[in-house]
């Protein structure tokens, strides 16, 4: 897996301090993390790939420990201190994030990139005042004087359907619904053209969840925000995203647009996992669950990640690696019973991730 | 785990009522909020939070019965009560004919040993320090129900292999640390079931677990309800699960149950406008059906302050002037189903 890292970025070589040509806002290719462990590396991410236009939503599914999370703390260089990107490139608006220093993060994280926690009660500090937690990054990022980051502040609570008057509040104070809204409203305290979600809404009631959702909704179309959802729930991804994609074991397993892996989910582990979701509407049935347990990243199966857990195998799943298949216009498939085009895969060069990508 | 009936008859019981368990009668759980000292000397009344605000339901033998609703609607705290571990401030709850407040310590005990509890985090439920066999085990050695060291083991390994943990044999000497989340929640429900209990009041027993684990415990208390004949009492926030594996669903809001009925009756013929906006903002895996939300503004009120009339009015999108003044009764719709709203 160590492809060297110089080999995918033609563009950003001849004019380093240019913009970078690539597609949509966000452009993640063949990211590959990994975590140093002292028994050795767990292949946490490997080779993920997607893109994200302006105004568009996209879903990261997959159970836990599929490496969703730790792809979007890759984009923002957030990984612990035993994790470290091995190869891959994320374009942002035409800048290289892979190749930044802590510096030059510093200049994207919050101001182009901001990201919603799980846990606001654990996100916030719970000893300062939520709104003087949200005037920080405003500071900080926009310069802008105390009162007048309280100000713009205040304009934010108003914006995510919280009363002004518990801007003061500190974070006890507010519901976990209102925690939630606050953790929102820091999230977009400076304009930021992409917002991260990591399971916003997970510990959240239905109805609050429901709400939350359309929130971010609303405010993704009010100020033409593009939105990465990290969500172990694939329902919540089918109402709110245009686009998904499905991971397991740190690699993609199925993306595409979110009819394209509803309503003709190719990948055996996407089709078992959308039936291990109820669907209150539909006919009333038991839902399935998948037998077995996700392989061991320290020392992934040569074969396909899921073909111990497949009922659909036969014996070259267990050697051969499958590569990724377009088997419709922008429909990506990790399975080698699928049919369709092999994309160039493992380094997905930069031309496939061309034309993939135009969904 | 077949069980004689007659062997565990030594608790007094009235005659058998038919199939219901629990007959639970206009149920009340108050706690007293704590004031300061002048506060307490100034104001005359005394403030309470209303848990659960006089309900009255019953648990048939054999079912999947279903308390759901947004945190602190007082499912919980009913799950808790029907078990003894909170005290009712009124009303009554019948177990078996029986009523259980008036349980002497004795009869408490044995009580306890038919009726147990699952909690929602498998993480934090068990003794980091104790082995699987001496978590499954504890019940009967306090208990007391093993007349010797075999017969205990014995039990264990059944209630193990029973929840799934196969070979039991394998697991016996493991510690928590050593079991997945999934594998930890089989422990609690071997744990619970290791009593043969008659019911077991499972609080978000599934809540903590990732999908694919999720479903496999859903079964297993199915499979539970039907081979052992226990009954449960699910609590979840989520009514799709409910809608999934019980045979009953209570909804409740506030401290109140605002509809109650056949799980599939209540889903597809939701009367109360609560019910109705919680089903549609249920999450469908299906990007292309298109559904209305009924989204509710604002929040569940604080249970010390509760609207007056229809506690709901507040927030209910058909809500008429009446709403607020009148505190619904239950309506009848037919069958099993009962809603409690003035407009049906």
């Amino acid at each position: 897996m160590a492809k060297s890292a110089t080999k995918a970025k033609p563009a950003s070589e001849k004019k380093p301090v240019e913009r970078i040509q690539h597609d949509g806002l966000l452009d993640v290719r063949g990211l590959t993390t990994y975590f140093k462990l002292g028994s050795g590396n767990v292949k946490a991410v490997q080779d993920v790939s997607f893109t994200v236009a302006p105004g568009e939503s996209l879903g990261l599914a997959g159970e836990s420990g599929c490496g969703k999370t730790t792809a979007a703390l890759s984009i923002l260089k957030l990984l612990p201190e035993n994790g470290r990107v091995v190869s891959g490139e994320v374009l942002f608006d035409g800048k290289n994030l892979a190749k930044r220093t802590e510096y030059g993060m510093s200049k994207i994280r919050w101001k182009e990139i901001s990201i919603i926690f799980q846990g606001a009660m654990n996100a916030l500090n719970p000893v300062r005042e939520t709104g003087k937690q949200i005037a920080e990054p405003i500071q900080l990022h926009e310069g802008l004087s105390e009162k007048a980051a309280m100000a713009r502040a205040r304009e934010l609570y108003d914006l995510v359907g919280i009363n002004p008057k518990r801007l003061m509040d500190f974070p006890h104070q507010l519901s976990g619904g209102m925690r939630q809204r606050a953790m929102i409203a820091m999230a977009l305290a400076c304009n930021p053209k992409l917002v991260i979600g990591d399971e916003p809404t997970t510990a959240l009631d239905v109805m609050v969840q429901a709400q939350i959702l359309e929130l971010i909704g609303r405010l993704r179309k009010e100020l033409d925000l593009s939105f990465v959802l990290i969500s172990h729930d694939l329902s919540v991804m089918a109402e709110t995203c245009d686009k998904g994609v499905v991971m397991y074991a740190g690699e993609v397993v199925e993306s595409g647009t979110t009819a394209d892996i509803f309503n003709h989910a190719t990948h055996p582990y996407t089709r078992q996992l959308i039936k291990a979701f109820p669907n209150i509407h539909e006919k009333r049935e038991m839902v399935s669950s998948i037998k077995g347990d996700p392989p061991n990243l320290l020392n992934p199966p040569p074969g396909c990640a899921f073909c111990p857990r497949c009922d659909e195998r036969d014996d070259t799943c267990f050697t051969d690696h499958p590569g990724l298949i377009e088997v419709e216009q922008g429909h990506f498939v990790r399975c080698s019973h699928a049919k369709g085009r092999p994309v160039a895969s493992p380094a997905v060069g930069d031309d496939t991730a061309t034309d993939a990508k135009e969904v | 785990m077949a069980t004689d009936q007659t062997e565990r008859a030594d608790l007094k019981l009235a005659p058998e009522t038919g199939d219901v368990l629990f007959d639970i009668r206009d149920l009340e759980v108050y706690f007293p909020i704590h004031e300061s000292f002048f506060k307490s000397m100034v104001s005359t009344e005394k403030k309470f939070v209303k848990a659960v605000d006089h309900i009255s339901f019953q648990v048939m033998k054999g079912e999947i019965l279903a308390l759901v609703g947004e945190s602190g609607c007082g499912k919980t705290t009913t799950g808790r009560t029907i078990l003894r571990l909170e005290e009712a401030t009124g009303g009554e709850i019948l177990y078996k004919g029986q009523p259980v407040r008036k349980y002497s310590s004795k009869e408490l005990r044995e009580y306890r040993k038919r009726a147990q509890i699952i909690f929602q985090d498998p993480y934090n439920s068990i003794n980091p320090k104790q082995t699987i066999f001496d978590i499954v085990a504890e019940p009967l050695e306090v208990n007391g129900v093993c007349s010797s060291e075999r017969e205990k083991e014995e039990k264990v390994i059944t209630a193990i292999s029973e929840a799934g943990l196969r070979p039991a044999t394998e697991y016996l000497y493991r510690y928590p640390h050593e079991l997945s989340g999934g594998q930890r929640q089989r422990v609690c429900i071997a744990g619970a079931t290791v009593l043969d209990p008659d019911v077991i009041v499972a609080d978000e027993p599934v809540a903590s677990l990732d999908v694919s684990i999720r479903n496999d415990i859903l079964k297993l208390m199915v499979e539970e309800k039907e081979k052992l004949g226990v009954t449960y009492i699910f609590i979840t926030h989520d009514l799709s699960l409910a809608w999934v594996i019980s045979d009953r669903i209570a909804v409740m809001y506030l401290g109140r149950i605002v509809e109650i009925g056949e799980t599939e009756e209540v889903v597809a013929n939701p009367k109360h406008p609560y019910t109705k906006a919680l089903i549609s903002v249920i999450p469908v895996p299906d990007p292309l059906a298109k559904r209305e939300h009924v989204i509710l503004k604002g929040e569940t009120p604080n249970p010390e302050n509760i609207p007056s009339g229809c506690r709901f009015h507040p927030r209910c999108p058909e809500a008429i002037d009446a709403c607020k003044e009148i505190d619904p009764e239950d309506v009848h719709i037919g069958g099993d189903h009962y809603a409690a709203c003035i407009r049906i």
